[in-house]
């Protein structure tokens, strides 16, 4: 259990087989796999990546199973990684649809997968808890409450795609330092010039 | 057998572009797909492609990966299978990987630093309204007191006692299978 083969495969396997509700909520899952259990890459790749990927058209949780799977072993890796997340729910899709009836019907099947819904947003909503916090400290508090409210009013009030909303972050964020600096020199001189 | 390659091309083709044009991951992708899958080539009419949609929402996984794989399976067999999962997952998830190599070789610059700090702030707000749809979701379908309940021993278990999530969604099927029908 101790190659990096067979822990990339155990680890996308697991969020394979447990990510129910789509792409974006088996995020925490694998977030779980690649920093926390297996310690793939830190936490901060972590958000580049994830913000990354939502840059890109595309399935996230396989875009991101590629990139985990090159980072761990470069390209054999990324085909075990996606081969690992996808195939056991690909290959049920085809065993699986004579059983359609049963299973899309049945209302244990269907109170099961409901019943997992809490438990991913618990595990979302610590993901926005911590990259939250990370901000309130990279940032400071007045700029991390600003950019909060920022994000919050182009994703929710005006319904801008994710996508575009961290590509703007991004563009912004390329000149934050520079920025940054320019506006302590400017604050230096304005002191020099009063003294 | 003078059309293999064109129909394999064809189905690598038809999920490259749904996929491509579905800007915002699988789900989004979803009324791509069937226009793809229904609209333009007809491999599934419209009521298989629901039926395979209910299929593929009582599993586990990406939901564009499944669909890819029940409609290449289904107009040309395991090499349908693979060319429609190549289709969907193979352009993205290089263009990631080199656009990623190429920020990690500059990420001591101020620019990539800037860039990783100011994505935070998206990402937190991000899964804040995913939770919010998330937890809403669950409120509709199994009510107030099972989603609160769930909730609350899921927040202990990850948060206080750190029991890997795999071992807490497991829990969570049972008690979806067991405790829901008998409450």
């Amino acid at each position: 259990m101790k190659s990096p083969y067979s822990e990339l495969t155990v680890g996308m396997l697991r969020t394979g087989i447990l990510g129910f509700g789509g792409g974006p909520s088996v995020i925490p899952l694998i977030r779980h796999e690649a920093v926390s259990r297996y310690q793939w890459l830190d936490d901060e790749e972590f958000g580049d990546t994830l913000a990354i990927a939502n840059t890109l058209p595309g399935p996230i949780a396989t875009k991101m199973a590629a990139y985990l799977g090159y980072q761990v072993r470069g390209w054999p890796g990324a085909l075990l990684s996606v081969a690992a997340h996808v195939l056991p729910s690909c290959l049920a899709m085809v065993f699986l649809i004579g059983f359609i009836n049963v299973l899309s019907n049945s209302a244990i099947v269907g109170n099961m997968i409901a019943a997992v819904m809490p438990v991913v947003a618990v595990m979302l909503g610590q993901m926005a808890y911590e990259f939250g916090e990370k901000a309130i400290k990279g940032l400071g508090t007045v700029l991390g409450i600003t950019f909060f409210a920022i994000s919050f009013i182009l994703l929710q009030t005006v319904s801008l795609h994710p996508g575009i909303v961290i590509m703007i972050f991004l563009l912004y964020g390329a000149f934050h330092f520079k920025l940054k600096e320019k506006l302590k020199n400017k604050r230096a001189e304005r002191k020099e010039g009063s003294a | 057998m003078g059309f293999i390659i064109p129909i394999g091309a064809a189905v690598f083709l038809a999920f490259f572009i749904a996929n491509l044009l579905g800007y915002g991951g699988g789900p989004a992708s979803i009324p791509l797909m069937y226009d793809q899958i229904v609209n333009r080539y007809g491999w599934l009419d419209n009521a298989e492609f629901s039926q395979m949609l209910a299929l593929g929402n009582s599993l586990p996984g990406p939901i564009a990966t499944k669909i890819a794989a029940y409609v290449g399976y289904d107009v040309y067999g395991w090499p349908g299978f693979i060319a429609a999962l190549a289709g969907t997952i193979i352009p993205s998830a290089v263009a990631l990987i080199f656009l990623l190599k190429i920020l990690r070789k500059f990420k001591h610059s101020p620019i990539v630093k800037g860039m990783s700090l100011l994505v935070q702030p998206v990402i937190a707000i991000m899964m804040l309204l995913l939770t919010w749809s998330m937890a809403a979701d669950a409120v509709g379908s199994i009510g107030y007191i099972h989603s609160i309940i769930i909730a609350a021993l899921a927040f202990l278990a990850l948060g206080k006692f750190k029991i890997h999530p795999a071992f807490v969604i497991i829990l969570a099927f049972a008690y979806g299978g067991l405790i829901i029908p008998n409450l």
